[in-house]
């Protein structure tokens, strides 16, 4: 985190001079001589733009107060009478980053795809993949699946009922294991949390083990979104 | 200090506040009404709008229109099913809806601005200056092209509209202020053209929508709808008279189903009559209020399901909500405050005017916004996902429903044959996963540089501004030079038919001075002339027969230029008439004198 972040009046600008008065703009968000709003860094990373630590476990309540006391001072309400149409833009585009980030840091599962994108680089999306030793059950149940959606609904048939309820005992199956999922996520969240805590001379070891803890989380992910999708489309067809 | 002004622009009914002080305060008109009907009367001495032109609907409902709220933002298409209750006539230009009236075409948002006019100038006439700037409400489920269009309203009737507000925050404002609230409430806010329902969170003088969702179409006007069509068929079995070729009549039907419906909410049972056509005396039913809810249920059914949606969204359940808040003057049916209440388990707020409170959260909004208010603070959420066109048909949603506004998504766009040197978007509203399932915003054109495939790199950025309305830029990522982005709305006004609006509302404006003028002139003359014909009736044997002859002229000459329509003519005439029966006055005044005289001695004598 660099200095200015460190301050909870300031932030990362886009520029170190102000766009009005030319003076110089260390990092306070409204300038310290003529109190114009200045634009947010388009480099700033949402953890900073809401004061927080890289860390996967957030106070709720302490980011909804930086998030309102930012919408305090950026919202475009505030900006509205004037006739400065600097103003106005830049009022709008800090406040649309400050949502956006309290969107994306407030949801665990989005929290933690940002993190890894952010630590890794814009170049790791996070893919869907089924989690491997679910392949066969997975296979067997898009079969089911089809049977299902290609019978006719109304019809009580046994055949229909019978599908029916190894439909919903595979909802219930991977409900289970979505939540399984999430409880390994929230361990994986206490490893970096200890990590970026760390502060042993082995700077390099760290580093290894954050990947590694990276990389986890990721496949941890890639299985949640693929289980997540199949639940909901069993719940859909069956519905 | 700037005032700026909150308006109420609803279905049926529209109302304009301000703040006094600390406390938001709506204008009443000169019979002490706060309500100005959302009706406008086009007649050949100019525009009606509000109560005279309700009396206008039954005289001449071609040219009166009303509920243009429903068109705002519309084609044709959309409100096809609904035509055959409308008199007027509707026909698109494109891709909005134009109002025929005579041999001139009005868009919604210009009739919109004629009762936003009526408004300005109500508040002009109490606060004693002028009125330009304004905080004007909307249905929080309108969409892009609804929103853009109350904001060209404003534009065409002169104002500027400093923010678009979505009506149940905007109430929930009112009560917060009121109240001082903590915690969750949900505003249900049913109108008479529009539902909303909206989750709020209260804290330290934040009001946070959480989630918000609604129906568009759907509102007391439907209720209204329902006992129509029971009397209609009614009348056609007993009288044998087919209504709808009397839309004079069919009006006075309407406005009779609209009182029933109002009287049913205080009394169990209400007779409905209306005159019927032709002098065929009387048309009357009895109605109870068990018959009215049995007709009614299913729409108010359809206000629930949104109601459970928006909870959804904000990750809520029922029982979470501290305060439901009941907002426009169709929650004051009692089988719509049960049902709430058995949606939500609680007692509904209702110490507000539903029909004011709106109006009254607009001011408090403006108060905020002209920098007086500094302790509120209104987050609110774009009510629908946005995205744009992808291959195969399929909508790529790039900001979703209930997303705190401002937002802002950026998206890389590329070509995909060499050479290329233009990129189409497509932009959608919707929450479905096709395109034709969706509203259609707008299109635009991106350019490019002649290249291999793939090799150009655009970023475009979409922006939805605390209006609610989205704002398109490009940048060429190589370059790094921005472009203009000249977006076509695709059920919106342009900037150039906008400006051109303006411009013929000026006109218009002129025209109805003009009017205005020529029928005070007239009614000048009117009197004039009776007081002068009733003057030489008294003194035919006071003055000369030419003294006569020439007053008898000028009064010809009167009579003819009233006929005209110039103000300066008629004024003219009326001061020939005084100049010449000048003698005459004062020989009458002599005699009354006198006979006052006679008269006081008679008195004394007796």
């Amino acid at each position: 985190m660099n200095e200015a972040a460190a301050d909870p009046r300031s932030l990362p600008m886009a520029r170190s001079m102000c766009w009005h008065c030319q003076s110089e703009v260390k990092g306070e968000y409204l300038c310290g001589r003529c109190i114009k709003v200045q634009p947010l860094s388009t480099e700033l990373d949402y953890f900073s733009c809401l004061n927080l630590p890289r860390k996967l476990n957030i106070d709720r309540d302490e980011i909804e107060a930086t998030f309102y006391r930012l919408n305090r001072v950026f919202h475009p309400d505030f900006y509205a009478k004037g006739d400065d149409h600097n103003e106005k833009t830049i009022s709008l585009g800090n406040s649309a980053l400050v949502n956006t980030a309290y969107r994306t840091l407030r949801d665990p599962i989005q929290r933690a795809e940002y993190l890894i994108r952010l630590e890794a680089g814009s170049a790791k999306e996070i893919r869907t993949a089924p989690p491997a030793d679910l392949f066969e059950e997975i296979l067997e149940l898009q079969d089911d699946l089809n049977a299902f959606r290609a019978g006719d609904p109304k019809e009580h048939s046994a055949e229909m009922t019978k599908l029916r309820q190894t439909l919903q005992a595979a909802q219930a199956s991977l409900t289970n294991r979505l939540q399984q999922l999430d409880a390994q996520l929230f361990e994986a969240f206490e490893v970096w949390d200890a990590l970026q805590e760390e502060t042993s001379d082995e700077a390099e070891a760290v580093r290894v083990r954050k990947e590694h803890v990276l990389e986890e989380m990721q496949g941890i992910l890639s299985n949640r979104t693929y289980v997540r999708n199949i639940v909901n489309d069993v719940v859909a067809t069956i519905k | 200090m700037v005032r700026i002004v909150g308006i109420d622009l609803g279905t049926t009914n529209s109302l304009i506040a301000y703040m006094d002080g600390d406390h938001p305060h709506v204008i009443a008109g000169m019979h002490g009404q706060t309500k100005v009907p959302s009706i406008v009367g086009m007649t050949d001495n100019g525009v009606l709008v509000g109560d005279p032109a309700k009396e206008h609907l039954t005289r001449d409902p071609a040219k009166t229109i009303y509920s243009v709220k429903r068109f705002m933002g519309k084609s044709l298409n959309d409100v096809s099913e609904e035509l055959t209750y409308f008199p007027y006539q509707l026909q698109e230009k494109n891709g909005v809806i134009r109002i025929e009236v005579g041999d001139r075409t009005f868009s919604p948002p210009q009739v919109s601005a004629m009762i936003l006019k009526e408004l300005k100038r109500r508040a002009e006439a109490h606060l004693g200056e002028e009125v330009s700037k304004a905080v004007i409400t909307v249905p929080a489920y309108f969409n892009d092209s609804q929103r853009q269009a109350t904001k060209d309203a404003g534009l065409i009737a002169g104002l500027e509209v400093l923010r678009i507000v979505n009506e149940p925050t905007a109430a929930s404002l009112a009560y917060g202020l009121q109240k001082n609230t903590q915690g969750i409430i949900a505003v249900y806010d049913l109108g008479g053209g529009t539902f909303d329902v909206s989750i709020l969170k209260l804290k330290d003088g934040i009001f946070e929508v959480l989630a918000t969702n609604g129906n568009t179409h759907l509102g007391g006007d439907d209720f209204d709808r329902s006992l129509l069509e029971v009397m209609i068929r009614d009348i056609r079995e007993r009288y044998q008279i087919e209504p709808a070729k009397h839309p004079d009549f069919m009006q006075a039907v309407r406005l009779e189903a609209e009182r029933t419906k109002i009287r049913l909410s205080q009394e169990i049972t209400a007779l409905a009559s209306v005159e019927l056509p032709e002098g065929k005396g009387l048309y009357q039913r009895d109605w109870t209020r068990a018959e009215f809810e049995t007709l009614v249920g299913a729409f108010v059914e359809q206000t629930l399901h949104p109601c459970r949606l928006a909870l959804q969204d904000a990750e809520l359940q029922a029982s979470h909500i501290d305060e439901v808040v009941l907002v426009g003057g169709s929650t004051r049916i009692p089988l719509v405050r049960q049902q709430v209440e058995a949606l939500f388990g609680k007692t509904p707020h209702c110490e507000l005017n539903p029909d004011e409170v709106v109006a009254l959260g607009a001011a408090v909004q403006a108060g905020i916004l002209s920098g007086e208010n500094r302790d509120m603070l209104l987050l609110d959420v774009t009510p629908l996902s946005l995205g744009i066109e992808t291959m195969g048909g399929v909508m790529s949603t790039l900001i979703r429903r209930n997303t705190t506004i401002p937002a802002s998504a950026k998206e890389m766009f590329t070509t995909y044959v060499d050479g290329q040197t233009s990129v189409d978007i497509h932009i959608l509203q919707g929450e479905r996963e096709l395109i034709k399932d969706n509203r259609s915003l707008a299109r635009f054109q991106l350019t490019v540089p002649p290249l291999p495939a793939g090799v150009p790199r655009v970023e475009v950025t979409f922006l939805i501004d605390a209006n609610g309305i989205l704002h398109v830029t490009a940048a060429d990522v190589r370059t790094g030079q921005s472009q203009s982005v000249q977006v076509k709305p695709s059920h919106g006004l342009t900037d150039e038919e906008v400006e051109g609006m303006i411009r013929e509302s000026f006109q218009f404006a002129a025209e109805d001075i003009q009017a205005r003028q020529v029928i005070e002139a007239r009614t000048e003359a009117d009197a004039i002339l009776m007081a002068t014909e009733k003057a030489l009736r008294q003194s035919t044997h006071l003055i000369q027969a030419e003294e006569k002859a020439e007053i008898n002229k000028t009064l010809d000459d009167l009579r003819m230029v009233r006929e005209r329509d110039d103000h300066r003519l008629i004024r003219n005439g009326i001061s020939e008439v005084e100049k010449v029966t000048h003698h005459l006055a004062e020989v009458l005044m002599d005699v009354t004198l006198k006979e006052a005289l006679e008269n006081k001695k008679v008195s004394e004598v007796t």
